[in-house]
């Protein structure tokens, strides 16, 4: 099994908080890793460092083997580092399809027409074939979500970097996206990092669980046993591990 | 001056307000920079082109094309070379850096082509007009200052809505980080919209050069211009912009009709305040969402 994705030792800190405290996780070549932990543990901003948004006090970012701790975002995209923003953040007064457009030939800098094909599919995947010419600021959350997932997955990324794309959805919505997400890995054999609080939803597609808290992992292993340990219960309620 | 004839050099007057205004709406939108420098970086296509017709001894429209290019090239580099790193830091910085900017263009031109008028010649074309009756009369050169803003104006939203690095323009213009990440270069984008700003301006600003004198201190009054034109149009929208232009170019030639040439300038202020109080979001404003 080879590395996909490595932190090493990433530190950061807003102010006078440690926020990232020499995080290291690595993610395997196709592995489905969920990433669980309270509100502020840090999980959103490990991403920030992953794709360039946040540079690390401390610490390496390494990408099939190569580090890319100082490659620019624009550059981390082209390299196959793909993300959804937790709220989604469409580009409001284009098109559907220009978004999506825009991720085909800049993040994956295809062709015009190949890009168009390419579009088509994905738009078609995400269940957004019937909006194209809607302008992306008018859609509902569903939409939007899905847009995110459309407009990251047109840059083709190798990692996918999701944030709570089940967050704020309905049961029935969070299914239908789960179903899209494990068709997803069947097809394309992409490697996913999954934040997400909607815990059976995790459960449902990925290989692992790390938990963070505090800017440190916490624990890590077979998603169920680690849900159901002490250790990550005691981190969401709030009390100390028995 | 007829009345009429007063409306209809306003909304030619219009066409070369909105040549420079587009340029100032184009780099606020991209990379929200209110760029003060805008109204000197209007005056250098015009000492440009009075070097290169100085050099080749030709017609001074026939410098057009290559004042573009240099310009083109000109906004690159001070985009990469400078502002590149001043918007980053938020509008006090812009607003700051682009006002010494400013300072420094209009002293340097004093320093190298002195505070006289200067103009460009362009043969005859300068005098020539279309008489449609003995109180009203088309100046050609006028007339093709306005239809070259209805060219500029086509071909960039053409450039805006279909090629590439239009989209990059937009998606940049509605979201930063999302453009970041999504494989954009904002630092290349924000380059290529000055260069381009500054590309469309030399258009109206050696035209302005072969149609009047300039000076080094012109740069003022045209920014006021342009903005008022951004403004009244709405922003975002480049026909938005023409229309500011021709409605405060009208408000300029009217009034002076009205009151005396004296007022012209003020009158144009006014009208446009009247408009800022009355529809602030201007009248063909893009809906804009947090």
């Amino acid at each position: 099994m080879t590395t996909a994705l490595e932190t090493q030792d990433l530190r950061k800190a807003f102010g006078g908080v440690l926020v990232i405290d020499d995080l290291s996780i690595n993610v395997d070549t196709g592995e489905a890793l969920g990433i669980v932990g309270p509100n502020g543990a840090g999980k959103t901003t490990w991403f920030n460092l992953i794709t360039g948004t946040v540079r690390p006090d401390a610490g390496k970012v390494v990408f099939l083997g190569r580090d890319i701790t100082n490659l620019s975002r624009h550059e981390r995209c082209r390299e196959g580092i793909g993300r959804t923003f937790q709220i989604p953040r469409p580009f409001s007064g284009m098109t559907v399809f220009e978004n999506v457009l825009v991720g085909a030939t800049h993040g994956r800098r295809m062709g015009e027409r190949a890009s168009y094909e390419r579009c088509i599919e994905i738009l078609e995947w995400t269940g957004l074939m019937g909006k194209v010419n809607v302008l992306a600021g008018t859609l509902t959350l569903l939409d939007r979500k899905r847009l995110e997932l459309a407009r990251a997955l047109a840059t083709d990324p190798q990692v996918l970097l999701m944030d709570e794309i089940a967050g704020g959805l309905t049961q029935a919505e969070v299914e239908a996206l789960i179903e899209e997400i494990k068709a997803l890995r069947a097809q394309t054999g992409i490697t996913i990092v999954w934040i997400e609080h909607v815990v059976h939803a995790l459960l449902a597609v990925v290989d692992r669980i790390v938990v963070i808290n505090f800017g440190r992992k916490l624990c890590e292993g077979e998603p169920r046993e680690v849900m159901n340990s002490q250790e990550v219960q005691a981190c969401y309620m709030g009390g100390t591990p028995a | 001056m007829d009345w009429l004839n007063a409306a209809v050099q306003g909304i030619l007057l219009g066409g070369l307000y909105a040549l420079f205004a587009v340029g100032l709406s184009l780099v606020f939108g991209t990379m929200r920079l209110v760029n003060l420098a805008h109204g000197d970086l209007t005056i250098i296509p015009a000492y440009v082109a009075l070097v290169i017709v100085g050099v080749a001894k030709f017609n001074a429209f026939y410098s057009i094309p290559i004042v573009m290019v240099i310009m083109f090239i000109v906004g690159y580099l001070l985009q990469r070379g400078v502002l590149n790193f001043v918007v980053v830091r938020g509008d006090i910085a812009g607003v700051i850096v682009t006002f010494g900017l400013s300072i420094v263009i209009a002293n340097a031109l004093q320093e190298g082509f002195t505070a006289n008028s200067q103009g460009l010649d362009a043969g005859k074309i300068e005098n020539l007009s279309i008489t449609i009756n003995e109180r009203l009369a088309i100046g050609w050169l006028p007339l093709l200052i306005f239809v070259m803003a209805l060219v500029v104006i086509t071909l960039l939203q053409l450039f805006m809505n279909r090629t590439k690095m239009g989209r990059a323009f937009r998606a940049v213009s509605d979201d930063q980080e999302a453009a970041r990440l999504m494989g954009i270069n904002t630092r290349h984008i924000w380059a290529v919209a000055m260069g381009v700003a500054l590309l469309i301006v030399s258009i109206g600003g050696v035209m302005m050069g072969i149609r009047t004198t300039f000076h080094p201190l012109l740069g003022a009054d045209r920014l006021i211009f342009a903005f008022e034109a951004v403004i009244i149009g709405g922003m975002g929208s480049s026909w938005g912009t023409l229309l500011g232009g021709v409605i405060l170019g009208m408000a300029q030639t009217l009034g002076a009709r009205a009151f005396g040439s004296a007022w012209q300038i003020l009158v144009g202020h006014v009208v446009f305040i009247i408009i800022l109080a009355l529809r602030p979001q201007g009248f063909l404003a893009k809906t804009v969402t947090a």
